[in-house]
């Protein structure tokens, strides 16, 4: 299993330095990805702006969207922003896309959310007609970039089984993680695909002395929208090394791919700490 | 701490004492509308595991229900005259009131304040509390009152039940089931002391009219309960404890608290009294609450570990009990069961319970049913047989065609390397009819000089000992794609056929709109399913499967969501189906050997089949010479609400078979031999797809 780390775009006063000086250690660190998280109606950067940043001081991790919410996007500048990122990085673009889950993206977006499944459906069937099709460039070396689809329900598990690599789960312990990749391997198979899907997982992490509550603070505050639940995702911030060493083990029973550790805190000291545990 | 337990069941009590005990210089206050004695219900069963908790949390109490407790291991199964009993099955009951008492004393003390006979008409009335405990049950005050936190879903199960005490001795958990003039009844009774038992009565709510329960008195309730289960209370009498019939409700909520308020037990969840579990959730609640209050300074942190531990396992609870009220909702379909298997499938209803656990518990039984499924299967006389595989590994006849074993496999292009597995029919990948049938530019076409390559790999396969369906069917609106290593229902860009369907309705967004079918259309197509079938006959296959599934040609015309037609097509289930049957008249009139039908047993869409229509559906196949119904589920249309859970095609699998009368072939992530065991010895399939899990 390959072990990413989040970039720090949504937690609170991130500069841009600071945003770089981590995407540096984490592509000299033991780490295969870098993950950025996608919403519109909070304090967060755009998720393919924070990829290009990384990109250009980066020479060998993955830039993974971890997920962009396909429906706010127009396709056509969707396909070809993600291609963009894809070609100037010389093919590090894992793109991993979603309905999301806060109507309130939809709402200061003007973007209505009822259909957004099915717009969502016509996305995932056209963006690889596009890359391959040359006329939207730049066209990304073939195959071009994996697409991941996220989501629990059993519509998206069939659109992902349909278009794209495979899964993105959206966080949780370990055994919601099992519980999700066997049924997105079910959809898979059901609608007569060969192989089996890609599987991603993603958890949240906060190292060091006294800074749990300040990461819990951050969780709590970013899954507002939740409600009463995200005090059971601030409950799940990983706050030590054998919580992090338990939860690596766990996913990697599970079948998952790659793990993406998102930080709750924003410093740089994140990312190294993070770097001694995995080794 | 000042607690304020609402409610003074077994939740409220035990969460007392317990709080009490973990800190006596706290305040725990008691409040119950009902007097001390007053008790409605009559005994509680607990698990083993459950008396473990009980004993860990407080030896006093645990002892002294322990002196109470009655035991046992057995689950007597009354059904068509006969008598099953299932061993290894480790239960004990008690008395409600006895339970109660017993905890309302170890209350008092340690000095926890009991209020009876307090009737509480607002939560404010306790402001001054640190932490308000709404363990009232479901219809209480506190889950009322903060509802729009709690957000609470209630679901409504269709049968009536009512609970009666019958002063019955009982060495085992009962379950009677008894058909008469007025519909079948089931009783679900289960001893608390040795002279006492609970006796519930359930039946279909049309049953309860018929026989006039709807307007009888608690009196006349009983009255016709005891003629009717004269048989095994042996004169003895049923009693009344504020009996009323009712529907059971499952009630589930996002939350058990807010603020300083917590649900304990039946207020914060139930689960069909069919598991009986209600009693030793609602206490294990409590222990758990009393243990995160210990371990959480802020009580915020405290509830919501709480509910954090509890949920998961409620709700594996629930699914389970859901589970088991459906199979009382619908055991009049297994009405011509063998009691054996009868019994099997009753013990394994809440899926709780498998082939393996049986096995461990009741090995006799298992052994018992293993034999009975050989025998039949076999044609052997019952009770011959005594050494037997399990059902997976029993043939199945079917007309001339016998399958050695009860796995099939959904076979790729290459047969050969399928049968290499082991699995007794292996189904082909999808042939087409003809050249614009097919789904992709990979799809196999059926015809003569394929037939001399199928010949010579099925007879190797017969060498090998497995048994070939091939798979035929008509692509309809769903060809023209690319191959699916590219993904699935990707239009080709280039080199694509022509579509035709029942009606003008593209697949996806950006597939290519069909033609719709005209008459001479639809016959031409019934004589090329012919031809191929005859085609077919030449290749040895052992069966033929039509593939009127999955949104393909012929399934287009079943599901109203995709057959718009105005002619004798269209419109009702009769005209839907003409087609359908059309191509399986003229199929079967070439074809000898058996024939299976692939149905989606569900379109998994407002306004599609349900299961309801796919048993209707299955019965016009068999009374049109379909021998078998391989059951899968949607891809009707492209978007969808699909359900990929454990075993999501058995039920429909269950239904089909025992409603239509009709073998089938079930699928849906089956994934286990004990799986396989399960489904068959419950009878649920007559064969099942095996998904092994990153199977090529």
């Amino acid at each position: 299993m390959n072990i990413g780390v989040g970039l720090p775009t949504s937690t609170s006063g991130i500069s841009g330095q600071l945003m770089l000086d981590w995407a540096k250690l984490a592509d000299a660190g033991p780490f295969s990805s870098l993950g950025v998280v996608d919403r519109v109606a909070y304090q967060n950067y755009e998720p393919f702006t924070a990829l290009a940043a990384a990109a250009a001081v980066t020479r060998r991790v993955r830039l993974a969207t971890m997920v962009v919410i396909g429906p706010l996007r127009n396709t056509a500048m969707l396909a070809k922003q993600a291609a963009s990122l894809d070609v100037l990085s010389g093919g590090r673009l894992t793109l991993g896309l979603a309905v999301g889950a806060r109507g309130e993206d939809y709402e200061v977006a003007g973007i209505d959310s009822r259909g957004r499944g099915r717009r969502f459906g016509e996305q995932l069937e056209a963006i690889r007609d596009i890359w391959e099709g040359g006329k939207i460039g730049p066209t990304p070396k073939a195959p071009g970039p994996r697409v991941l689809v996220g989501g629990a329900s059993g519509e998206a598990l069939a659109r992902m089984a349909r278009y794209a690599d495979g899964y993105m789960h959206g966080g949780g312990p370990p055994r919601a993680f099992a519980a999700a990749a066997a049924k997105a391997i079910t959809a898979w198979s059901d609608l007569g695909r060969p192989g089996r899907p890609i599987l991603w997982g993603m958890g949240y992490f906060a190292l060091g002395d006294g800074i749990a509550d300040a990461g819990a603070e951050y969780l709590r505050h970013y899954y507002a929208f939740t409600g009463p639940f995200a005090e059971k995702i601030a409950a799940g911030n990983l706050t030590s090394p054998g919580a992090i060493a338990d939860f690596i083990r766990g996913y990697e029973d599970a079948g998952c791919d790659e793990l993406v550790l998102f930080p709750t805190v924003s410093s740089v000291e994140q990312v190294e700490r993070l770097a001694e545990v995995i080794g | 701490m000042r607690y304020a337990v609402i409610g003074g069941g077994a939740a409220g009590l035990y969460f007392a004492l317990l709080a009490k005990k973990a800190n006596p210089s706290d305040e725990v206050l008691v409040v119950e509308r009902n007097p001390p004695d007053a008790t409605f219900g009559w005994g509680v069963v607990f698990s083993e595991e459950t008396l473990g908790a009980l004993r860990d949390a407080d030896y006093e109490t645990y002892t002294e229900i322990g002196e109470s407790f009655a035991r046992w291991n057995a689950i007597d199964i009354y059904y068509r005259d006969t008598k099953i009993r299932s061993r290894g099955h480790v239960f004990t009951g008690i008395s409600r009131k006895v339970l109660l008492n017993i905890l309302q004393r170890r209350c008092r003390a340690l000095g926890v304040r009991l209020e009876f006979e307090r009737e509480v008409h607002d939560v404010r009335e306790f402001e001054g509390a640190d932490l308000i405990i709404g363990a009232d049950g479901i219809n209480g005050l506190v889950r009322r009152t903060y509802g729009e936190f709690f957000k609470p879903q209630v679901a409504v199960h269709p049968t009536k039940y009512v609970w009666f005490g019958g002063d019955l001795p009982l060495d085992a958990f009962t379950f009677i089931f008894r058909r008469n003039e007025h519909g079948l009844f089931q009783v679900h009774a289960y001893p608390f002391d040795a002279r006492t038992c609970t006796f519930i009565v359930e039946c279909p709510e049309d049953a309860w009219r018929r026989a006039g329960l709807e307007s009888a008195t608690e009196a006349e309730s009983i009255a016709y309960c005891e003629a009717l289960f004269q048989p095994e209370l042996r004169g003895r009498r049923l009693m009344s404890n504020r009996s009323l019939w009712v529907n059971f409700l499952t009630l589930r909520q996002e939350s058990w608290h807010h603020g300083n308020v917590v649900l304990l037990g039946d207020a914060a969840h139930t689960a069909h009294f069919s598991i009986g579990s209600g009693t030793k959730l609602a206490m294990e609640d409590s222990i758990a609450l009393v243990d995160a209050l210990r371990r959480h300074h802020d009580l915020g942190a405290a509830l919501n570990d709480y509910e954090m531990e509890r949920q998961p396992v409620v709700e594996r609870f629930q699914e389970a009990a859901v589970e088991s009220a459906s199979y009382f909702e619908h055991v009049s379909r297994y009405a011509q069961f063998d009691p054996r298997q009868f019994a099997f499938n009753l013990l394994t209803r809440s899926r709780r319970i498998t082939y393996v656990n049986l096995t461990q518990r009741d090995p006799e039984l298992v052994r018992t049913v293993d034999s009975w499924f050989t025998a039949a299967a076999t044609g052997s006389p019952d009770g011959v047989v005594r050494l037997s595989p399990p059902p997976m590994f029993a043939p199945l006849r079917i007309g001339n065609l016998t399958v050695p074993n009860r796995v099939a496999m959904a076979a790729g292009p290459d047969l050969e390397a399928a049968a290499q597995t082991g699995a007794g029919l292996l189904i082909t990948e999808f042939f087409s009819v003809t050249e614009d049938g097919r789904i992709t530019p990979d799809t196999p076409v059926i015809d003569r000089a394929r037939q001399d390559i199928l010949r010579s790999t099925v007879e190797r396969i017969h060498q090998a000992g497995s048994r070939v369906a091939l798979q035929l069917g008509h692509a309809g609106r769903r060809g023209s794609m690319r191959p699916r290593t590219q993904g699935v229902d990707r239009p080709l860009t280039h080199g694509g056929w022509r579509l035709m369907a029942a009606s003008r309705i593209a697949y996806t967004p950006h597939a290519a709109l069909p033609k719709e079918m005209t008459a001479r259309d639809l016959s031409h197509l019934v004589k090329v399913f012919a031809e191929a079938a005859r085609a077919a006959a030449g290749g040895r296959l052992d069966a033929l499967e039509l593939n009127f599934a999955h949104g393909y040609l012929v399934a287009g015309f079943i599901s109203p969501l995709t057959n718009h037609r105005t002619d004798e097509y269209g419109g009702s289930l009769e005209n839907r189906m003409r087609f359908p049957l059309e191509v399986l008249d003229a199929v079967r009139a070439t074809w000898e050997r058996p024939l299976f039908v692939r149905i989606s047993a569900s379109d998994w869409a407002d306004g599609g089949i349900d299961l309801d229509e796919s048993v209707s559906i299955a019965a016009l196949l068999k009374a049109h010479g379909c021998d078998l119904v391989h059951v899968v589920m949607g891809q009707t249309i492209w978007e969808s609400r699909p359900d990929y859970r454990r075993l999501f095609g058995v039920p429909a699998s269950d239904r089909i078979r025992n409603e239509a009368g009709i073998p089938t072939i079930a699928t849906g992530n089956i994934t286990t031999a004990d799986d396989v065991n399960t489904i068959l010895a419950a009878g649920r399939a007559d064969l099942c797809v095996l998904d092994t899990p990153f199977a090529g």
